[in-house]
């Protein structure tokens, strides 16, 4: 299992090649890409920007979640920030299993919950040379006033040492649009 | 106490930085934090009164009690993929 942000471009069959075994009679690679038009509008590129050390965070955790419905721990899951041309791709998903049932479950999993709750943004750049950030949805974070963790059953500052970063996860699902 | 406040994406562009340190009175809760901010008047008051909020890079409900040291971020709708 392994998930990742990075401003690199992305090599689709290294993501790939992190997943399977002898056991695997399916193996999936999702691809997420940049389009020429949203909305009705031309477009030329996106800028994807990422809170990094917490995206490190959620992406990590998803793919935990997506391993627990998968059965496996073969997933492979990275996530591109920076400026992307149409075409090139922003995620890249790999998971394989015995059976091909619970990888495209999986798999599935793994987007909708990218688009649900990973804190990032993007930033259209459209063919007549005007930019806007794309509208999102809202994370599944409990509202004002609302019942939730207190002061004293939280992380602390964060120490960039792994593991006391837990997400919540309840809350009504966002719509998460196709990729 | 003081905190360490980032901002992101649309709510960077509003705030003109993408952080700053804030000091708040001992037991401020997100949400005091996200209403000293809106008070300031500018483009800060055009905050949603109730965005999302991480701190110390997980999702915090706006009742969350501050703590020293604390890195809060607001964190406009989210658009990975």
């Amino acid at each position: 299992m392994k998930s990742w942000i990075t401003r690199a471009p992305l090599d689709p069959a290294a993501v790939l090649a992190e997943v399977g075994a002898a056991a695997d009679g399916a193996a999936l690679l999702f691809l997420g890409i940049v389009r020429d038009h949203n909305d009705g509008a031309a477009v030329r590129g996106i800028r994807y920007e990422a809170y990094v050390p917490m995206a490190e965070a959620v992406l990590r955790e998803i793919t935990e979640e997506a391993a627990a419905r998968l059965g496996t721990d073969r997933l492979a899951v990275v996530h591109r920030t920076g400026e992307l041309e149409v075409g090139e791709a922003s995620v890249a998903i790999a998971v394989s299993s015995p059976h091909r049932a619970e990888a495209f479950d999986a798999c599935r999993y793994v987007i909708e919950e990218i688009k649900r709750r990973l804190p990032v943004w993007k930033q259209e750049r459209y063919a007549d040379g005007r930019s806007g950030w794309v509208e999102g949805v809202r994370p599944p974070v409990a509202g004002a006033a609302t019942p939730g963790p207190r002061s004293h059953d939280r992380a602390g500052p964060p120490d960039r040492s792994a593991g006391s970063h837990e997400a919540v996860r309840n809350g009504a699902r966002g719509a998460a649009g196709a990729p | 106490m003081r905190v360490r406040l980032h901002f992101f994406a649309l709510y960077r562009d509003m705030a003109g930085t993408d952080a700053t340190d804030v000091e708040l009175p001992d037991g401020a809760t997100a949400a005091e934090l996200i209403g000293r901010l809106r008070d300031r008047g500018g483009s800060l008051a055009r905050l949603p009164a109730e965005p999302a909020v991480a701190v110390n890079l997980a999702y915090a409900p706006l009742d969350t009690v501050l703590r020293d040291g604390d890195e809060v971020a607001l964190l406009p709708p989210v658009a990975g993929g």
